[in-house]
């Protein structure tokens, strides 16, 4: 029961990251772009420890962590590109 | 306790859902921007406490506050990065936003100077 | 699951290459580029490579997109509008 209700999260998640992707595709602006790749990390860190519990090895937390760590820096450098400067 | 766990999971996955759908829908960039960080960090924080609940056993509830705490440090900086690059770089607002403060305290700003 | 995962990653890698190739805005492409980098980091992890997966995150989403956009910025090419 528990883990029918845990693959229908992973599921709904899943399609939140296919609707930040149409965004990506259709969006006018570099900025709109640039906030579907942010919502597209968030869903994303998330998807991870899903797939860390569903796998039973916890050492894929690790992967998790340097993602949240390191996908901020990328968001910060475009926003500053676009500010005229970096 | 697992299907505890599993509930507020899924509530999670609903709001990083309507994150999505908001970012698909809003009309302007700030409006995705704030749908786009709100709805997504809460949503990925209770998705992470609701796994964390229901595998309470196996004892790794320190790597999950790490990253609940990294996501709630730098979702907001990289939103507001993104904002005010977004402001200053002259992408509109909406035609029926009733308001911009920022703009007019740069307006003043330039007054005062001058 | 897993396989469902794969295959709606994959078609979303496909589709954001696709984009990096035809988008005429550099910046697109270099965030289309990251889009394609990080899913590949999730993919990783899926086929049981975690050392992999992380190397992939630090390297290919965060470092490759500060270097392109670095150069980009060196050259001074790319407008706003799409």
């Amino acid at each position: 029961m528990a883990d029918l209700i845990y693959n229908i999260a992973a599921i709904i998640a899943l399609a939140g990251i296919v609707l930040s992707f149409i965004r990506l595709i259709i969006g006018p602006t570099i900025a709109d772009r640039a906030v579907a790749l942010d919502g597209m990390t968030i869903i994303s860190i998330s998807l991870i420890v899903f797939i860390a519990y569903y796998s039973n090895r916890i050492i894929y937390l690790d992967v998790a962590i340097v993602y949240g760590l390191i996908s901020f820096v990328g968001i910060v450098a475009i926003a500053r590109y676009l500010e005229r400067g970096i | 306790m697992e299907i505890f766990g599993a509930v507020i999971t899924l509530i999670g996955s609903i709001f990083l859902l309507l994150g999505g759908l908001g970012i698909l829908r809003m009309p302007d960039v700030y409006n995705r921007m704030q749908t786009g960080t709100k709805a997504t960090t809460l949503g990925s924080i209770l998705f992470l406490i609701g796994i964390s609940i229901g595998h309470y056993e196996c004892g790794c509830l320190g790597k999950i506050a790490i990253i609940i705490l990294f996501i709630i440090f730098t979702n907001p900086i990289s939103s507001n990065t993104l904002a005010r690059a977004a402001h200053f770089a002259g992408i509109k607002l909406t035609s029926r936003s009733v308001k911009d403060d920022l703009k007019e305290d740069d307006l003043e700003n330039k007054g005062e100077e001058k | 699951m897993i396989s469902i995962i794969i295959i709606v990653f994959g078609i979303i890698m496909i589709i954001a290459a696709f984009l990096a190739i035809h988008l005429k805005n550099l910046l697109s492409a270099i965030i289309s580029a990251g889009v394609i980098s990080l899913l590949a980091s999730v993919i990783y992890l899926l086929l049981a490579a975690p050392d992999v997966a992380m190397t992939e995150a630090a390297i290919g989403s965060g470092l490759t997109t500060i270097i392109f956009i670095f150069t980009l910025k060196k050259i001074k090419k790319g407008d706003l509008d799409d």
